[in-house]
């Protein structure tokens, strides 16, 4: 105790936690005062979150998302931490409007408390500067893209807009600077302005007390203990709300992440067609597509602009009865219309199909990355965004769907699921070179259906009418014979899907070798195995092996695949069509060579 | 009359200038530091956009004369700030080639907000995904109650050595009805 005197002698300890704890409550401790207490509270979790975040956080395009993954699927509950820090987020704007509701409501804005509605408006700004800047940082698709809206709306800003964007995006274009910067704002500028604001907020809040409720039916009572016992239940409800938030798909076993999502990494290059604000923002991006071109400047900064003028002067207008109803009446307007611009927003997304289809794309991607940064290659200092660029299991189908679909199929449709509008015209490629691929070709019913030959010149050239008439009348031994030989031709190609029953089979396959060149006469017109200068039909030598793939986009008219036979599948890469890695992708995918996580490896999220 | 507690009012002329002095040496001590941090800020302004030659984006033969649109990415050097790399995707263009062999070039991003356009094969339009602004094949803005205050931006395209096709890639302001290249 003589201790204690000694330090309140010296810092005057004693006044002050009085007067924090014992502040006259008129009427007697009520729920509808809990709001400024759980913002409050919502910000010190943000500041401690936060800061642990910033400890494992590194602000660059090669680095931001990659620490983010690392935070969330690698570190110790870092799932909950930045689950704490993105829900409790979400719940400051909700809590934001519930408080500013409470104010009006109450006519707690009335003077003399103009300054410190003012300052609480700003300290709402502020909360959402910190929203729209965290929602970039980390790097992933969906951040980049909505936040590149949002940037971009900055240049109708009359006359300065341009140079505005750029001062605020760190150049012309998204990079290093815009993560920089983001950041900056994110965790130094605006939580410092936050803090200074909050302080006076609360000191002015302090100065002119607490607007009662009336009438009152109880008499005054301290702070401390009914009020904080009130504020502090709250609080727990808003804790437990974002724990719910965060353990939601857990503890319905619906699928989607523990905690807060990430994408895949930002690409520039990579179209996003599911770019969308969070939630809170939908009603303004809703109410962008209200303004034809060249009048967007008025759903993005002047009616807006105006609308929170109009806020602004509230206090003013709140002196007489008429004003205070006015405002009343106004806030509910807002809350109403924006409740609905979300509401359409979400509606209109959910019946769009290109949306969804974006959506699961955008999922499927940001499964597939953390798949391969798990891979024992790991992340490249390059950052995470070349692991997609690389997989094949990624960028097979989008190349295909572009170049390879306007004639071929994948399964009846052009690799990504969706069905070209030109009809097929040459042969459909899943499981290119596999035995029942082959097996198929061979078959006198389906070498001319379009899945094989039946859309291209070679539909009765001399192989089709080969299988037509020789094979047709194959006997029950010629027929063991021919599968022998596809067990063979298959094998060339090496696939990963058949390395079992390649190894299997090896007797077989070395049967159906010897079948190939003798009785079954496909080296009349094919080489296999050896060098034959009057073959006049592809080589059959390493059919479908990544090599024979790879030549055969290249250049499907070189002499030792059709020569002059080619149909109109153009030399991809000997005209510079397509570059050398990209062929490459193209063949790895179609032989089903990826990279898969072992089965034991399966992160459940 | 004195009270001991109290200090003074200060007067006269020297207390002025003291006042003004003590006011101007702290004011001016607080722009340094502003103004060191304002000029390194501030040193986007004069950073220059990367994109601007002409790049060859691809060949005849993989763009048939059939007036559909086909979307490629523009590779060439990006700088980062202090990175460079080297033939990356610094954006993407539309391409279509019509029957009489005309070439259209157009820069993917829409001119409203910068989102990605898509063309839908189906519809025959051009449609961004972000705020429904639709474009006719030609580029023109189709529905009039888009968002997008002008058409997509065409880009300057040409054919060199008799198949390949290359484009002076630029982006453009968004937001604005004139075209204004973003240097």
């Amino acid at each position: 105790m003589k201790l204690l005197g000694w330090l309140d002698q010296r810092t005057g300890y004693r006044k002050l936690l009085h007067d924090a704890l014992f502040e006259n409550v008129p009427g007697g401790a009520r729920w509808r005062y809990v709001w400024g207490s759980t913002l409050t509270f919502a910000l010190a979790v943000q500041f401690i979150t936060g800061i642990f975040l910033w400890m494992a956080y590194s602000p660059s395009s090669q680095t931001a998302w990659e620490s983010v993954y690392y935070i969330q699927d690698q570190m110790q509950g870092g799932w909950l931490l930045r689950g704490l820090h993105h829900y409790m987020a979400q719940a400051m704007t909700v809590l934001l409007v519930l408080h500013l509701m409470q104010v009006v409501i109450d006519g707690a804005y009335k003077a003399p408390r103009e300054i410190n509605f003012w300052f609480g408006l700003i300290l709402l700004q502020l909360v959402l500067a910190l929203s729209l800047t965290g929602y970039l940082l980390p790097w992933d698709q969906k951040g980049f893209w909505a936040t590149k809206v949002a940037t971009n709306l900055v240049v109708t800003v009359p006359m300065i807009g341009p140079s505005l964007q750029r001062i605020i995006i760190g150049g012309t274009d998204y990079g290093h600077h815009t993560l920089t910067r983001f950041f900056a704002l994110h965790a130094g500028l605006i939580p410092g302005l936050i803090i200074a604001l909050l302080v006076g907020h609360i000191y002015l809040f302090r100065r002119h007390g607490l607007t009662a409720k009336e009438p009152r039916t109880r008499p005054d009572a301290a702070f401390w203990p009914d009020q904080v016992l009130k504020d502090a239940v709250a609080c727990l409800a808003v804790m437990a709300a974002v724990l719910f938030l965060i353990l939601r798909h857990r503890l319905f076993s619906s699928p989607g992440p523990l905690g807060a999502e990430l994408g895949a990494p930002a690409d520039p290059s990579e179209p996003y067609s599911a770019a969308r604000p969070d939630w809170y923002f939908l009603f303004l991006f809703q109410f962008l597509k209200l303004f034809p071109g060249g009048t967007e400047v008025w759903g993005a900064i002047i009616i807006p602009g105006m609308i929170m003028a109009v806020i602004f002067l509230m206090p003013l207008l709140g002196r007489w009865n008429l004003g205070h109803r006015f405002n009343l009446g106004l806030l509910w307007c807002l809350i109403a219309g924006a409740g609905l611009l979300t509401y359409l927003a979400l509606a209109e997304d959910r019946h769009n199909s290109n949306y969804q289809a974006a959506a699961k794309a955008a999922e499927a991607e940001a499964d597939r990355v953390r798949v391969l940064a798990e891979s024992p290659a790991g992340i490249p200092s390059s950052g995470a965004v070349t692991l997609l660029r690389h997989d094949p299991l990624t960028q097979g189908p989008k190349l295909f769907a572009q170049q390879c679909a306007t004639c071929h199929r994948f399964d009846g449709h052009d690799g990504t699921g969706r069905v070209p509008k030109d009809p097929q015209s040459a042969s459909d490629l899943k499981n290119f070179a596999s035995r029942e691929w082959i097996a198929d070709l061979l078959d006198p019913d389906k070498i001319s259906s379009t899945n094989y030959f039946g859309g291209t010149k070679h539909r009765d050239g001399k192989m089709a009418k080969f299988v037509k008439k020789d094979m047709a009348n194959y006997t029950a031994e010629q027929k063991e014979k021919l599968t022998k030989a596809i067990a063979a031709l298959s094998a060339e190609a090496q696939l990963k899907s058949q390395l079992v029953a390649d190894q299997r089979d090896a007797a077989i396959i070395e049967q159906g070798r010897a079948l190939i060149e003798t009785e079954l006469k496909c080296t009349d017109c094919h080489q296999f195995r050896k060098k034959d200068e009057d073959a006049t039909a592809p080589d059959l030598t390493g059919h479908g092996s990544r090599s024979w793939l790879v030549n055969f986009i290249n250049n499907p008219a070189h002499p030792a695949f059709y020569g002059k036979s080619n149909d109109r599948m153009p030399a991809f890469g000997a005209e510079h069509i397509l570059t050398e890695p990209e062929i490459g992708l193209i063949a790895d995918w179609l032989r089903g060579t990826w990279y898969e996580a072992p089965a034991s490896n399966a992160v459940a999220r | 009359m004195n009270d001991p507690g109290r200090i003074p009012p200060s007067n006269g002329r020297r207390d002025f200038l003291k006042k003004i002095a003590a006011s101007l040496i702290s004011g001016l001590l607080g722009l340094v530091p502003l103004a060191a941090g304002l000029t390194v800020f501030l040193d986007p302004l004069r950073r220059k956009s990367a994109a601007n030659g002409a790049v060859r984006v691809t060949t005849l033969e993989a763009l048939p004369n059939d007036g559909v649109p086909r979307k490629f990415p523009v590779l060439a050097t990006r700088v980062d700030a202090w990175n460079t790399f080297n033939q990356v995707a610094i954006g993407a263009v539309y391409l279509l080639r019509t029957a009489d062999n005309q070439l259209r070039a157009f820069n993917v991003v829409c001119p409203h907000a910068g989102c990605f356009v898509d063309y839908l094969a189906d519809k025959g339009h051009y449609l961004c995904p972000c705020h429904n602004s639709t474009f006719t094949v030609a580029g023109k803005v189709e529905d009039p109650a888009s968002p997008a205050p002008r058409g997509l931006d065409a880009l300057q395209v040409e054919v060199r050595g008799e198949k390949e096709v290359w484009v002076r890639f630029q982006n453009f302001q968004a937001g604005t009805a004139e075209k204004i290249v973003v240097a």
